[in-house]
């Protein structure tokens, strides 16, 4: 026979020599006929640098396989040469990277799952230079001394020398890893959909599409989805049985047509159902256009769907166990059930020569297919101790030879793939059998994840030899995946889900459950984690360490943590560990099976929150006329706040003290749309806004305002804002910007948890009101004229609602500038005319436009706080010199207010600091201490809080939380610098006009 | 206890692996002891292993329902900095840093801690104040914290965007060079296996069911599924559960317990330096020896003791980690998990004495304890040993949530651990 390596090689260079004429030769493994690919569409694709063709409908693996490419891939640690084990999102091995154009480069794909198209590329991963020539592969040498965890014992090097981090890590971390990731933004879209039904069915195989069937003719909602391009599952290659009178893949055909003309069913194909979250709430991913040559501009790359569903239905399948023996990881070692995928699918013939080892019935048929298509199957070895029923029988007849009770004791490798195998018979002879492929089965575990995500009970099953999903509420498990065996049982379990019939099921060759076997694991290199290099040995070294639990296992050995997620190896894992600790399987258990299923793509989860769409900014609705004033913006919670107004050539430090300076002079006109703004109505809303506010509200008359202060249950500020009474049952509340939406629910949580009882409703009504403050000693003077009301008599902290410039406003005489001012409300709609008005006149009048850093500027001068600025969650309203409610028998927080830590004399107080030097700055959020360099260790007396440049001072002035601050007025302290302290003279809090004068004038 | 190193390697490889011993005894529970810890968890492990290392406590048991290092221990993002802001906080997370830099030699396990640096972003003006006020605190404490500027930012973790134009672009940020990762598991494992030499008994899968009280109100020791135990001193050390078990001694805890969920992606080649964390759009991310981005997202709004969440909240963190990280949206998510973590009034975790005699409490870490492993332990089992407080741990007493003395770091700087 010719050896498959030489022949692969002689292929290479085939083609390679065939690339100059610029032609290929067609894929030389490949059956005369049958499968599902399209036969005369041809694709060319490139792997590793060379062209090769394939046809429409194979995956990246089955159009490699018929070009006679095992070798794709090198595992993790050791870097062994890999080959395609599975057909589907079990494959370990086969991980390649996938480069578009652009950005669109994907590493760690599986080429089971990757639907070729025309020109695709991929490039195997974790080899330098080359997949034939990998350096890494030295590692298999060091081998006896890289166990599980060699790591935790060694590669510390000397006391101090810190050689783990500088030496032994980054060399580690440069051999581990896969692909390497993108190294461009990725251009792609994706989308993100909610929907509902009444069934959800995951995964289209017999079961799923009976139970589909089943509850579409019932007319309930049903969505059933598959991770496959081709819905069906084992139908796609059940060529044997006869259902409902027809063969079984022309009732897939049938049946798919029917549920397509169904308008209460959707099918979804290419979309993996990765987890199932609580309340049958589950995550699917829909992949769109990875399968398309030429995705269209208009297509997102993936989509994901969030969907209730009243039922979830599992028909997840099972999945095909490899068997341990040495060296059981070479190129050419393959499930024997993908390789009948791969022929009856794709029709490939994934060896021209094999032997069939087994210890599960379901490789017979392998056999039996194989052997149909002119493959020489050479031997089965069947690890049990006999062979009967109707499928060896057939085998036999078929004059397939067949060992029972035998081993397989190694494997060869030429050229990077197998070339032979040694097989022990049970007489203890042996005997090593040329081959081009080894196909291997150890009985099949049910596809439990999403039943386990949504905690479904998990007990062991004896003859499956793995554990079962229980059944919960909601959650039902059918088909292979619940311990179903044949193709009636899983149409009938399908069916019977919805008190359905099934249809009968005939000439079907049903194969048996197997336990599996862990004969072969107990000497030599046998792989039980293949991507991880995680071998029987490491466990048994694992559980001889005191590694007792699955999870500890797990854990130092790594197996089970690759991207396939155990998917074929975890029952041996567990299995192994039970054995090695003297235990059963089922005492043992299994580790937490994680979301998702199958790796989803970080920019499906993320979908289209991207960009300007990534937490979509707020404006105001004057957020136009500050853009066409060229504000600069500042970030301010969700909104975008004009920060400064700018003239041309201006430095914001100028720009601010024009306006500051202008405001006090004239006036200034600033948007205060932001804050957050709550109506409360109701016979209790003054008693409801009593118990939440320090301040005394009940007594407040209609027509008043009064700013109020919130704190927290234990004591602390909360928020403050403004309070003012419409009418008896009737107020207008504001929140800080950032506050708006926890003050309401804070304001709900009591109003619906702790006093039911009050009869009061509450509105947000940020969006609802712009608001525009007008501020300064001219402020009346420009308001007047526009006013259907006489304001001329409106004192300090008066509301009404009058009409001005024809819009329903809410005026407010309210300051935080220091200035006579008011602030306009009026609804959304009526504010850019308002605007424009009021412009023209504070223009006139030679006002200003200011922004959020003048406004922070003046409101310093006068020491009235910010929240969150000169409070940080620690400050009570006497630390900032504000009434403590102390006349008020309660309102949240005042209990809190009596604790005896909150009655020290050195709690940190609100004070105002002034520089020795009036032009130097101080730093927001520097430490105040008593010596101008104090050892490191030395406790702070408090911080700065604010620090600006005060235009009407002329000097700087900051503001400060200080330990017995109120104490200390008139001290000279310092703030602590990274180039040595800064003298300070304690002062009281408020710069400016401390008398008000300027306030109510 | 059989030293590990390269040499014990050498001779175990030339054995085929065979002669490893069990790295800490799995022992069965004795009829009394002199301190019962109840949680194998990293803090309940340190704090045996310095009760018996640093205390002369080595008649102890550490009692544990499940395994070993199976809670937030095995869960968490494994995040380490001592960059706090208030003083108390500094004390505990900077003695907890100190012991890091030898924890590995001192257990004879290498914890695979690695200083990489922790860069914390800031996105708005406010978020620089903050940080910079923590710079400030920090620097006058003698703790590293550094600022840097975008650009300074973007060369110490190149794939970050720093794009100005970005929704909430990068201003800056505070970089913590000591800080880093560890790997969690071995440090739940370094800690069982130098314990056990020491002679302290790890009992798991025992569940706590009771734990007794004598006449006088002290403890006497607790129930659990296989018998009484006894010990005049028992500490809990449960994480999220310690509400639970405190109520059996009629303590009830100002604990709220949430999941927290984390995921991480399939693992790629080094692209990621050190670890950044982004308060304000909630994203924190590194990425492990073995290659995988480690991503912590945030704690579901309601509470629960299910060790699972919404799939919306790890939506929400990939969100902010692809818009930081642009590069990395094509990577996928393998796997994402949640753990409970206890969360007090203040965000800062209660150590210390408790209002029954000889019961000690340890919990309240919420989202950050990781970091505090061996702090934590060294401190409780001090505050056992003497069964007075250490002074780093006096002011995270039980108490001070009726004093009103509370640390609060959370609302402070809206900083998560």
């Amino acid at each position: 026979m010719i050896g498959a390596s030489r022949q692969e090689g002689m292929m290479q260079r085939l083609l390679v020599g065939r690339m100059f004429q610029g032609r290929l030769v067609p894929d030389s493994m490949r059956t005369e006929a049958g499968g599902r690919i399209d036969r005369a569409r041809d694709l060319r694709f490139r792997f590793d640098g060379v062209d090769y063709l394939g046809c429409e409908g194979d995956t990246l693996a089955s159009a490699l396989l018929a070009n006679g490419i095992h070798l794709v891939g090198r595992s993790f640690k050791y870097h062994r040469p890999r080959g395609i084990l599975s057909a589907g999102a079990e494959e370990p091995n086969a991980l390649v990277t996938l480069r578009r154009d652009g950005g669109r480069t994907t590493p760690n794909l599986r080429a089971t799952q990757i639907e070729l198209y025309e020109g695709l590329e991929a490039t195997s991963q974790n080899r330098w230079p080359s997949l034939s020539t990998d350096f890494g592969a030295l590692a298999s040498l060091a081998a006896p001394l890289l166990p599980a965890g060699f790591f935790y014992k060694t590669m510390l090097g000397p006391r101090g020398w810190k050689l783990w981090h500088r030496l032994f890590e980054p060399l580690l971390r440069r051999g581990a890893g896969l692909g390497h990731a993108p190294t461009q933004p990725d251009p792609d879209r994706y989308a993100r959909y909610h929907d509902h039904c009444d069934v959800l069915i995951v995964g289209a195989g017999p079961a799923g599409l009976a139970a589909a069937l089943a509850a579409g003719r019932e007319g309930q909602r049903v969505i059933l989805c598959d991770e496959q391009a081709e819905p069906g599952g084992t139908l796609l290659t059940e060529i044997r049985a006869l259902v409902d009178g027809i063969p079984a893949r022309e009732f897939l055909a049938r049946s798919l047509a029917e549920l397509s003309a169904m308008p209460n069913v959707r099918v979804m194909p290419r979309t993996t159902a990765f987890g199932l979250y609580p309340h049958n709430h589950a995550g699917l991913a829909e992949r769109v256009t990875d399968h398309l040559a030429a995705p269209g501009q208009d297509l997102p790359r993936e989509r994901l769907w969030q969907i209730r569903a009243a039922r979830v239905v599992l028909a997840t399948g099972a999945i095909e166990r490899p068997l341990l023996f040495p060296n059981n990881d070479r190129p050419g070692v393959m499930l024997a059930g993908a390789a009948r995928d791969y022929l009856l699918r794709y029709g490939v013939k994934v060896g021209n020569h094999v032997v069939i080892a087994t210890a599960c019935d379901s490789a017979y048929l392998t056999a039996l297919d194989l052997a149909a298509a002119g493959v020489e199957v050479k031997v089965v070895l069947d690890l049990r101790s006999s062979a009967e029923g109707p499928l060896p029988e057939a085998v036999r007849k078929a004059g397939i030879p067949i060992l029972t009770g035998g081993r397989v004791l190694g494997t060869h490798l030429r050229r990077l793939r197998l070339d032979s195998v040694l097989l022990g018979r049970a007489d203890g002879r042996t005997r090593w059998f040329d081959c081009d492929a080894l196909l291997v089965s150890n009985g099949h575990t049910p596809t439990a994840h999403l039943a386990a995500h949504a905690r479904a009970p998990m007990h062991w099953n004896d003859t499956w030899g793995a554990f079962l999903p229980g059944s919960i509420e909601g959650v039902a498990s059918i088909g292979a995946c619940a311990g179903a065996t044949t193709l009636a049982e899983a149409l009938a379990q399908g069916a019977a889900l919805f008190a359905a019939v099934p249809p009968p099921v005939e000439a079907e060759l049903p194969i048996a459950p197997a336990p599996g076997t862990l004969q072969g694991a107990e000497t030599g290199c046998v792989f039980v984690d293949l991507q991880n290099d995680v071998t029987a040995q490491d466990i048994r070294m694992a559980v001889g360490e005191g590694f007792r639990s699955v999870e500890h296992v797990k854990r130092y050995t790594a197996g089970g943590l690759g991207t396939d997620q155990g998917k074929t190896g975890n029952m041996a894992l567990f299995a192994l560990t039970a054995a090695a600790s003297g235990l059963a399987p089922a005492q043992v258990g299994t580790t937490t099976f994680r979301p998702p299923y199958t790796p989803v793509t970080f920019g499906t989860l993320a979908g289209p929150a991207r960009g300007d769409l990534f937490d979509p900014v707020r404006t105001t609705p004057l957020h136009d006329k500050a853009v066409a004033e060229a504000a600069v913006f500042e970030d301010v919670g969700p909104w975008k706040r004009a920060r400064y107004f700018p003239r041309k050539g201006e430095t914001m430090h100028e720009a601010v003290a024009r306006e500051v300076a202008a405001t006090r002079a004239t006036a200034g006109m600033f948007d205060a749309s932001t804050l957050g703004k709550i109506e409360v109505m109701g016979p209790d809303a003054a008693e409801f806004l009593n118990r939440l506010y320090v301040n005394a509200l009940t007594g407040l008359k209609p027509g008043s305002c009064r700013y109020a202060v919130m704190l927290s249950e234990a004591g602390f500020v909360m928020d403050d804002g403004i309070v003012a009474r419409l009418a008896e049952n009737h107020f207008h509340v504001t929140t800080t910007t950032g506050g708006a939406a926890r003050v309401l629910h804070h304001m709900e949580d009591y109003r619906q948890t702790e006093w039911p009882d009050l009869r009061v409703w509450l509105t947000s009504t940020t969006e609802h009101w712009a608001v525009i403050a007008l501020q300064g000693p001219k402020a009346r003077e420009i308001l007047i004229p526009l006013c259907e009301a006489d304001i001329s008599a409106l004192p300090h902290m008066a509301v009404r609602d009058l009409t001005i410039a024809g819009a329903p406003a809410r005026l407010m005489r309210v300051s935080f500038t220091g200035e006579l001012g008011f602030e306009v409300n009026v609804p959304a709609r009526h504010a850019p005319p308002l605007w424009d008005a009021l412009r023209a006149r504070l223009a006139a009048i030679g006002g200003t436009l200011y922004g959020t850093e003048a406004m922070h500027v003046m409101r310093a001068e006068k020491g009235y706080i910010i929240i969150g600025q000169e409070t940080d969650g620690t400050v009570t309203p006497g630390d900032l010199g504000l009434p403590e409610g102390r006349a008020k028998p309660d309102f949240v927080g005042k209990r809190s207010l009596t604790r005896p830590d909150m009655l020290l004399p050195d709690r940190r107080q609100l004070v105002g600091l002034l520089t020795e030097n009036p032009a130097v700055m101080l730093e927001e959020g520097a430490q105040l201490v008593t010596e101008a360099s104090p050892p490191p260790g030395t406790p702070a007396l408090g911080h700065v809080t604010s620090a600006y440049h005060s235009p009407a001072l002329g000097r700087s002035i900051a503001l400060a939380l200080l330990a017995g601050g109120r104490t200390r007025l008139g001290q000279r302290l310092f703030v602590a610098g990274p180039r040595g302290g800064i003298a300070v003279t304690v002062a009281p809090p408020v710069f400016l006009d401390p008398e008000g004068a300027r306030l109510h004038g | 206890m059989r030293r590990f190193s390269l040499a014990t390697l050498l001779r175990e490889a030339l054995r085929g692996h065979t002669g490893w011993a069990p790295q800490w005894r799995d022992a069965t529970p004795k009829p009394a002891y002199d301190a019962i810890i109840v949680g194998a968890g990293g803090h309940g492990l340190a704090t045996a292993y310095y009760l018996a290392a640093e205390c002369g406590v080595r008649n102890v048991a550490v009692v544990e329902k499940g395994w070993l290092g199976g809670g937030n221990t095995a869960r968490n993002t494994t995040i380490i900095r001592s960059n706090y802001l208030w003083e108390e906080s500094e004390a505990i997370y900077e003695h907890s840093l100190k012991l890091w830099e030898d924890l590995s030699h001192a257990l004879n396990y290498n914890t695979m801690y690695s200083p990489r640096g922790v860069m914390m972003l800031a996105h708005t003006v406010h978020d620089e104040q903050v940080l910079k006020r923590h710079i400030h605190a920090n620097r006058l404490a003698g703790i590293d914290n550094e600022w840097l500027s975008p650009r300074e930012a973007q060369e110490f973790c190149p794939i970050l965007n720093t794009d100005p134009a970005l929704r909430y672009p990068v201003l800056g940020a505070a970089l913590q060079r000591r800080g880093g990762v560890a790997r969690h598991d071995a440090v739940a494992w370094g800690y069982a296996r130098a314990a056990s030499a020491l002679g302290v008994d790890i009992i798991q899968n025992c569940a706590v069911t009771g734990i007794r009280r004598g006449a006088d109100g002290a403890v006497q020791g607790v129930e659990t599924e296989r018998g009484f135990i006894a010990a005049p001193q028992v500490g809990v050390v449960a994480a999220g559960h310690t509400s639970v078990l405190m109520a059996m001694a009629g303590v009830r805890m100002p604990l709220e317990s949430f999941p927290l969920q984390a995921l991480v992606s399939e693992p790629v080649k080094p692209v990621m330096p050190c670890v950044v964390m982004s308060n304000t759009i909630h994203a924190y991310i590194s990425q492990s020896d073995k290659g995988e981005l480690v991503i912590g997202a945030g704690t579901d709004v309601y509470t629960s003791y299910s060790q699972r969440g919404g799939l919306h909240i790890a939506s929400d963190t990939l969100e902010a980690i692809c818009e930081l990280f642009p590069t990395v949206r094509r990577l996928r998510m393998l796997r994402s998990w949640g753990g409970i973590v206890d969360v007090t009034p203040d965000r800062s975790p209660i150590i210390g004495t408790t209002p029954v005699p000889g019961l000690f409490v340890n919990c309240g870490w919420g989202t950050g304890g990781f970091k505090a492993t061996p702090g934590s332990g060294h401190v409780f089992a001090h505050t056992i040993a003497k069964g007075t407080p250490h002074p780093i741990a006096a002011p995270f007493a039980l108490d001070r949530f009726r004093t009103g003395r509370l640390i609060d770091e959370a609302a402070a700087a809206a900083v998560a651990h």
